[in-house]
Order: structure tokens, then sequence, then C-alpha cells
């Protein structure tokens, strides 16, 4: 799985950072680093919903706030 | 509203502006003829003896914002009919001179070089006079001039002389491609090759950056520019020009900061590679100190890298203060992650050759460095990155002496105490511009305000340390 952050500046400013070290922190607890390939990019074309993220081919709009949920819902369950 | 110091940097954007105009709308080769007349209209002159000179010479610089003389490897180019072949007879007594009693003249010249003549008028001896300027500086009229030409005094490495045609001729060998006499050629006769052909001919093909992405890399000395505008406009205006996005060069500028802290720390000594003009001075007059320049690329070419690493067909476009740069993107180590360098300058005619107003566009963002990045653009900037960046690695042990210097004199002396054991400074930051990058020649303002608003922008970065600014970098 090919998840891809923005970390161009409107969601860097949005908190990108947060978003990409929430994310390694959770691949690590859940030792699924050899499933997940994280990457970065600098926009993606819809600045007004970052922090973009997407997984595959599947956009989403992640903040930090959501980011749990984004990775239970789109990251873990589909590995698993 | 005004854009440009001079008039000379007015006029090369005339004709950029015109070169540009014509390039977008694909009607270029069939109109080139008709710049000149189009820039200089009517039958009057207003720079030089008459119309068709002035028309001869924007047909030269219309050459140079294509792309310039494609036999001549270097950046730098002297339009020969544009030089005014200044008398360049050194120091001279002006008829201002009283023919006083005190004559400090002669009591300062240490060569014996000033005599009076029958009326206690001073003269200069030009067999003994060794243009040291002393007699200039404490004659209390004024009276002693030098004439020197303005390119000669603004290359500080003496690689502009005068050709047997009483032209500027530029030393190849031993130009850096600064661009200081660029900027201070007061009939604009010493230019920067253009590649904004290049730059629209990419944007265009890119096909609005669906066939591929066309990155701004924008340097962080850009924080003193377009000071009629808000940065957030000119973010706005580079993506209505066609860019898929904008990226700071302070972001590798981070970048290096952290790598580079890293190298001197194994290796005890290094020289900064982060200005093209202050590494081509090095290699080509301190060969032997060339070794300790540090292997890090410079920050626009290690973030190129980064993106094209990232995404092999994108394009890199980098914009910034810099004649040099372009001469650095001639190098195999560079060549590959960068495709075009602009200057602020030229920026600015490529959005006047658009219409683009930057001034009613809303503004968008620019934030990817942190403060230690932006503050690069100027002098001493690098090494408080360093420092900062040491302390962010834990290496508390290791205590950076730091050599600052700007502009090439003071390079001069910091790399000659080096080469001479005369110096225990372990890390040398050398920038050829005075200043900074902040004084490049392709800025299109050079004011006093510009080292304070760098620091400002920098505050205003929303990664406060170095490793926070990278870490996203994944």
């Amino acid at each position: 799985m090919k998840v891809t952050i923005c970390i161009g500046s409107s969601c860097h400013i949005k908190g990108s950072r947060q978003v990409v070290e929430g994310l390694q922190y959770l691949i690590r607890k859940h030792n699924i680093g050899d499933k997940v390939e994280l990457g970065g990019t600098f926009c993606m074309g819809k600045c007004q919903q970052g922090v973009c993220v997407t997984v595959d081919d599947k956009f989403c709009s992640v903040s930090p706030e959501t980011l749990d949920e984004f990775f239970n819902e789109n990251i873990l369950k589909q590995v698993e | 509203m005004r854009k440009f110091d001079t008039k000379v940097q007015h006029l090369k954007y005339k004709v950029l502006k015109e070169v540009a105009r014509l390039a977008w709308n694909d009607t270029l080769l069939e109109n080139l003829m008709d710049i000149p007349q189009m820039i200089i209209p009517g039958k009057t002159p207003t720079m030089r003896c008459c119309v068709y000179k002035e028309r001869a010479i924007v047909a030269e610089r219309v050459k140079l914002a294509m792309g310039g003389n494609k036999d001549n490897p270097n950046v730098i180019e002297v339009i020969e009919i544009a030089c005014d072949e200044c008398p360049m007879g050194g120091y001279e007594v002006t008829n201002a001179c009283r023919g006083c009693l005190a004559h400090r003249c002669e009591d300062a010249c240490k060569f014996g070089a000033i005599y009076f003549d029958q009326n206690h008028v001073a003269h200069i001896d030009k067999t003994k006079c060794r243009e040291c300027g002393a007699c200039s500086r404490v004659c209390p009229y004024s009276a002693i001039i030098s004439l020197r030409r303005p390119c000669e005094n603004a290359c500080k490495i003496k690689a502009i002389h005068m050709s047997e045609a009483k032209t500027a001729a530029i030393d190849n060998k031993k130009c850096i491609a600064c661009g200081a006499c660029v900027y201070q050629c007061p009939f604009g006769a010493i230019m920067d090759k253009s590649y904004i052909l290049d730059a629209i001919d990419i944007i265009k093909k890119s096909d609005n950056n669906r066939k591929y992405k066309v990155y701004a890399v924008v340097a962080p000395s850009i924080s003193s520019q377009f000071t009629y505008a808000k940065l957030g406009q000119v973010i706005t205006g580079l993506k209505e020009l066609g860019f898929y996005t904008v990226i700071e060069a302070a972001l590798g500028a981070d970048m290096v900061a952290y790598s580079e802290s890293r190298e001197l720390v194994e290796k005890g000594f290094l020289i900064s590679s982060c200005c093209p003009a202050f590494v081509s001075y090095v290699e080509k007059n301190f060969p032997g100190l060339a070794p300790s320049i540090s292997h890090n690329l410079s920050p626009m070419a290690t973030i190129a890298k980064y993106l094209k690493e990232r995404e092999k067909n994108c394009k890199v476009i980098f914009i910034g203060p810099c004649t040099a740069k372009k001469a650095e993107v001639q190098k195999e180590s560079v060549r590959p992650y960068v495709d075009v360098v602009l200057t602020f300058e030229e920026l600015q005619a490529l959005f006047d050759s658009k219409d683009i107003d930057i001034t009613t566009l809303p503004e968008d963002v620019l934030d990817n460095a942190s403060y230690y990045g932006r503050i690069f653009a100027r002098s001493g900037g690098l090494t408080d990155a360093i420092a900062e960046g040491l302390k962010e690695h834990g290496f508390t042990d290791f205590k950076l002496k730091s050599s600052v210097c700007d502009g090439i004199e003071q390079c001069k002396v910091a790399l000659m105490k080096k080469s001479k054991n005369m110096s225990d400074a372990n890390f040398i930051e050398g920038m050829a511009c005075v200043g900074g990058c902040i004084g490049g020649a392709g800025c299109l303002t050079h004011g006093e305000k510009d080292k304070a608003e760098v620091d400002k922008y920098g505050r205003e970065a929303f990664e406060k340390t170095i490793s926070d600014a990278i870490s996203v970098l994944i």
C-alpha cells in the first residue's frame, strides 16, 4: 500500500508534519512497515481539503485531529 | 510604483518582457526584428547619440534575452556596442584643485607621485602612482577623482580588462559570474544571458502541468523583493504563469545545514558550497583549499534533486537573485536536477509579459522551510544555521569558529589567511555578493532594509528548527 502525504506549503501549515510523524509512529506501533510505503509530494491541487493524503489512488482529507480515525479506517483495516 | 533600482534594469526588463510576450504567443520569430523599433519608437534619442544606435543595442539585448552567444560558455556577456569605452586613466586631479597651501595630497602620497606646477596646482606622476587613492581621500575640495571604469571597479577578481577596441572584455578563465559588473555598468553594456525562452517552452509544453509538473523553486531572498506586493501574491502569480506549485529553496538550505554540520564535524574544516560564485572563486584562485569545499550540493540543487528523484519527468525552474546560478546549472553535478535558472528581474518581466498584475491577486502561501533555511539569504545566516545544525545533531563538543565573509574582497582575505595557516577558523562561509544573496545582481531592488526583511521572513516560518522542517521529507 502506498500512502502519499502532501507536504506542500498549504498542507504544511495545516499540519502535514504532524500527519507524517503520526503515521510513522502508528505504522511502527502496529508493525506494518513492510506493508505500507509512505511518501511525500508537493501539492495535490486540492489545497482547500488539506492535509491531502492518498491511499493508493483514494483521496482523503486528514488533519492531525482526525489522524487516528483515518489510520484505522483507511490503512490498518485495509492491510489486515 | 518603482519596480527597479536603475533605468538600465528597466530597459533590460522591457526587452525581456517583449521577447517573452511574443514567445507566449508563438510569434517571436516573425516579430524578432521589430522589437528594437517597438522599444525605441520615434526619432528622438533618449539614451544615446541617435535612435539607430539605441535600436542596434536593443537588438543585442534581444539576443541576450534569447540566450545570448551560444559559442561563449560564460553566462555574462559584454554588449560591445553598448560599452561607452569609459576613460580609465586612474586617479586624476580635476580643475577643482585650487592650488592650496596645505598640499595634503602630497603628504598623503607614500609614493611621491604628487607634484605641483607654477600655480601650485597638483598633478599626478603616473609612473609613480599606485592607485591607492590616499590623495583623493584627503583633498578638502574632492578635487582628485578616480577614473576607473565602473565595471573594472566592480570586478574584485580583476576579470575585466580593456580590449584592443577599448571596450570592456571579460576573461572567462577568471570570471566567476557573480554579476557585480552587470549591476554596476551605468550603460548596461554587461548583461547576464537569459533563459526565459527555455522556461516559457517548458511551461507551454507541460500542457497545464498535465504532461509533467513544473516546479518553481524560489530563493529565500524573495522576501526582500517584489516589495510593492505581498509575497503570497507573488506565489499566486507564479501559479498563474503556469507553475504547478512553488517550493522554497530554503528547504534545500535546511537540508544542507543539517548535512553540512555533520560533514563539518567529520572533516574538522569546511568551506561552504552554497554560493556558486564563491565556489568558483575558491576553485580558480585557491585550488589548494578546493578539497575542503563542502561536498553538499547548493540548497537549490539539493531540493531540486529531491524533487527529481521522486518524480522523474518533472521540471524544476529556480528563481533567485543570482547570475552565478546560471553557471552553476551547467555543471555536471547540477544539470540533471535544475532545468532553468531565472532571476527576479526576469520573473518580473514574465509576469508583465502575461499582464499578470500581482497586486490584484489573492494571497497564496509559501511555507516549507525553517527560520534557519530562510536566513541563508543574508550573510551570516548559513553560519547561524550550521551552529543550529550542530546543536540539533547533539554535537555539543564541537566548537564552531566561523569566518563569515561577504563580498569577494572579504572572501579573499579569509581564504588567504587559511591557505597560509594564519586562521583558526574551522568553517568559512563565503558569499560573493556584499550582504549575501540579498545583494545579488539579479535582484529587482538593492535596498538597505533587506537584511532585516530576511530575518523577519525567517521568523514567520511555521517550523522553528531544521530537524522539524526536513522531517516531512520522506
